[in-house]
């Protein structure tokens, strides 16, 4: 059974975030991307396992974007992915991206296509969804546990406090939550091994996103936080009675 | 790139002293390659995971099955065989790769030395003293981790004098076996490894020889852990060979040759020490500039008052220049490993005269790197202020473990005389011409001084600092042997006071050449921050200089000429005044920003 990782680079945690040409771009400079959590420690390494309960089958990655982001797409292969896909094209919006994996995977055989939960930069959690449907497969998210049962997948996700127990034929889009998998660090030879494992860059198809953005905004600075007294709960409630107006 | 290679191969351990470095011949650490990086982001991912959350359960010593299982985890991630050939079981990554590996793992307090023990003084005599035989033996399984060693010279009577060891190796009468009998103390991993290399005196001889022991040999009795100050978490223990019956193909090398073993081995150990040292650095700097940005007094965060900035400043400058020159001198043994390979040299063979051919650089190293971690963790408690006294915060275990390392592979003191001793053997053996440029300086100073053009170039006047700090440096290392000549060995305190000028000039010599290379690389706007870095480093350099270089003129010359090499001595550590308040200020503000040492 072949499986599709879809992978977006994101910047690392610890970056600064910055805008340029009038808060209308984000600044890329001295920004160090990583893979994105949920598609690295949830998606993929839940693809590997699978694999490697099947003992067939390939983990394929595939990812929107320039050469530049050969790096992240190593990184993948050095976790232990059989080979990556990059979509030649700066990945323009969710549509945009969706439409490129799915044409690329309308051509191959994949029985499941996974992605992460959302990326944490913008956060849309938006490409899963419209993979399946430009594809005309299920979707299921978040899912926190996935199984593979013969022609099928048992999948079980956390929604509201509950937990949903989901079965659906395959092929399916599924996008990956924390539990599903837990992080692999990429040993040695996977590092050495990502060297010589194939970088398919095909050019993408002609598809007009369908958002653009206007401008970036700082989120306001936090306020500090006010300590009160455990024995002064007047104060408590006129605090949030007259400042936080939240009561 | 052929005259180039000719050229980077060419350099010879020491020539630093005596002979101008081009930028394009030094290796920065901005230029590790992507597969590099990686590697790096595992280890620290592996500290992160599997290292972090448990050391304080190392610490209490309570679960002695811990520490052996971090090290089969890294042998699964394949971080115990970066340095054993492919052909062993590892995966015969180069000098420099080792040497990134060891400075992120060296932030992992008590497993940084579990595994460095295990990876260097432990599985190293094997990679490059043993035969065939031993190598496919031993090292497929140290590679993997599934036996974990340790490395046994020390002896209770026998410390920095380590030839001077009891240990008995006497072969039986068959010629088969050798029975090792004796004591050895401070034993890092004993209480799991499963392999000890052993030094013993085989008869009566005057060397020492090196054996591969395998515990279930039998004859291996293991003290209690000992209570130390820090790193409580690695084991440490003596060891007792009680007629320990050892095959005899299981000796290293030859017999007699276990001294040059041990020092060889100490060579390298040596440098990685540095990079464990600025890895451990790094991340107590981190924490310390993260600590000054969320602690508040009168209403700012300390980060925000200037003696702190300072502080931050200064373990930045001081972390940034030991690691431009432990990574200089890493790819300057890569370099000669390279061509000694190229000459047909066997792979253990030219890392061992790749390493020996730098151990002046090596010494040097572990002095600085031990000493910049040690100034490190001492202000990161300052900035810690009250909470840094706290067992309870992170400083009080980054101060306890970092002491070790100015007394491990040899106390600083012994590898500041190493330092000076290797230079001056060097020079009589004539390896390194220091006595024409040591006579050039006398004749200099009787001359009237060259003022010279003052340029404005950038690093101009770096450049004309690092001739002059070479000429101090040469100036009293060259009087001192004129003067106290044979009594010089036993001048303990002017060794020191050269030593100190040697490194010093290294270390600023460094980060000159790596500031030249990022101007070049990024261009002078995105390097200023470095330019700050230098000129702070060559300003408090050629201070040093004066003050070690004073106390040792003063303790051997008098009259007219100790006047005349004051005067010339003061003329050499003379530096252009540079603001370094104003330059500290805006390398603390860099890491205030990115609230870690980003350097």
């Amino acid at each position: 059974m072949n499986i599709l990782v879809c992978i977006s680079k994101v910047p690392d945690t610890t970056s600064k975030i910055a805008f340029t040409d009038n808060n209308t771009r984000f600044d890329s400079s001295n920004v160090q991307y990583i893979v994105n959590p949920s598609d690295e420690w949830y998606a993929l390494v839940r693809a590997l396992e699978l694999k490697e309960q099947l003992g067939t089958g390939k983990v394929s990655i595939i990812t929107v974007g320039l050469a530049e982001d050969d790096a992240i797409i190593r990184k993948a292969l050095a976790i232990g992915a059989d080979d990556a896909i990059r979509i030649n094209a700066l990945p323009a919006d969710s549509f945009f991206v969706a439409s490129q994996i799915a044409e690329y995977a309308k051509t191959q055989d994949y029985k499941l296509v996974l992605t992460g939960k959302e990326t944490i930069d913008y956060n849309n959690a938006e490409v899963g969804g419209m993979v399946a449907e430009l594809l005309g497969w299920e979707f299921i998210t978040p899912a926190n546990k996935l199984d593979v049962e013969s022609d099928k997948v048992r999948v079980e996700s956390e929604l509201g406090g509950e937990i949903l127990v989901l079965e659906a034929p395959m092929p399916v889009v599924i996008s990956a939550a924390k539990g599903m998998a837990d992080q692999r660090i990429p040993n040695m030879r996977g590092i050495m091994a990502a060297r010589t494992k194939p970088i398919t860059v095909v050019e993408p198809f002609n598809v007009a996103p369908l958002v653009a953005i206007q401008k970036f905004e700082m989120p306001p600075a936090k306020a500090g936080v006010k300590l009160v007294d455990p024995e002064n709960m007047e104060e408590l409630v006129r605090l949030l009675h007259d400042e936080a107006k939240v009561i | 790139m052929d005259t180039m290679e000719a050229k980077k191969t060419a350099l010879k351990g020491g020539e630093w002293l005596i002979k101008e470095t081009s930028y394009q011949d030094v290796f920065i650490p901005e230029e590790f390659d992507e597969e590099q990086r990686m590697i790096a982001q595992t280890c620290n991912d592996f500290l992160q995971n599997e290292v972090y959350p448990l050391v304080e359960r190392l610490d209490s010593m309570q679960e002695p099955e811990l520490m052996p299982s971090l090290l089969d985890k890294s042998g699964e991630l394949g971080l115990l065989g970066l340095n054993i050939p492919e052909q062993y079981g590892g995966f015969g990554k180069d000098f420099i790769t080792g040497m990134l590996a060891t400075e992120v793992l060296g932030a992992g307090h008590s497993y940084a030395v579990a595994i460095s023990a295990h990876t260097g003084i432990g599985t190293l005599p094997i990679v490059l003293y043993g035969n065939d035989e031993q190598k496919a033996k031993y090292l497929p399984k140290l590679a993997t981790g599934e036996w974990k060693a340790s490395y046994c010279l020390t002896e209770p009577g026998s410390g920095s004098d380590a030839n001077s060891g009891k240990t008995k190796a006497m072969p039986t009468s068959d010629g088969k076996h050798y029975i090792i009998n004796g004591q050895k103390m401070w034993i890092t991993n004993a209480g799991f490894a499963d392999i000890f290399i052993v030094f013993a005196k085989v008869e009566d001889d005057e060397n020492l020889s090196a054996f591969i022991v395998e515990k279930s040999f039998g004859g291996v009795r293991l003290n209690a852990e000992e209570k130390k100050m820090g790193i409580k978490g690695s084991s440490t223990r003596q060891v007792f060979f009680e007629d320990c019956k050892v095959p005899a193909e299981n000796m290293l090398s030859t017999r007699g040759n276990g001294f040059k073993i041990a020092v060889n081995i100490l060579n390298i150990g040596r440098i990685k020490l540095s990079a464990a040292a600025v890895g451990a650095s790094k991340k107590v700097a981190s924490v310390a500039i993260n600590y000054s940005n969320e602690r508040i007094q009168f209403g700012r965060s300390i980060s925000k008052y200037g003696a702190i900035r300072h502080k931050l400043a200064e373990m930045a400058i001081r972390i940034f220049g030991a690691e431009s020159a432990t990574y200089r001198a890493s790819q300057n043994i890569e370099d000669r490993i390279h061509a000694y390979s190229t000459e047909g040299m066997d792979a253990a063979q030219a890392e061992l005269k790749g390493v020996e051919q730098f151990a002046i650089e090596c010494a040097m190293m572990k002095v600085e790197g031990s000493e910049v971690l040690d100034f490190v963790v001492d202000e990161g408690v300052q900035v810690y202020g009250g909470m840094g006294y706290s067992a309870e915060a992170p400083m009080d275990r980054a101060y306890r473990d970092a002491r070790i390392n100015r007394i491990f592979e040899g106390t600083n003191e012994i590898n500041r005389m190493l330092t000076v001793d290797m230079i001056l053997k060097r020079a009589m053996k004539g390896e390194i011409d220091l006595m024409g440029p040591a006579q050039a300086v006398v004749n200099e100073l009787m001359a009237i001084p060259d003022f010279g053009d003052e340029s404005n170039e950038l690093f101009a006047a770096e450049k004309k600092a690092i001739t002059q700090f070479k000429k101090a440096i040469l100036l009293v290392a060259g009087a001192a042997v004129q003067k106290l000549m044979m009594q010089l060995a036993k001048e303990q305190e002017v060794l020191m006071n050269i030593a100190d000028m040697a490194i010093k000039t290294y270390i600023a010599e460094s980060v000159m050449l790596r500031a030249e290379k990022l101007v070049a690389l990024r261009g002078e706007a995105a390097a200023q921050i470095y330019i700050d870095i230098m000129r702070v480093t060559f300003n408090d350099v050629a201070d040093k200089l004066w003050v070690s270089g004073k106390n040792a003129i003063n303790s051997f010359a008098e009259g007219d000429e100790q006047k005349m090499m004051i005067i010339g001595l003061k003329r050499f550590t003379k530096f252009e005044p540079v603001n370094t308040k104003e330059a500290r200020q805006r390398i603390a503000q860099k890491l205030i920003e990115e609230n870690r040492y980003c350097f």
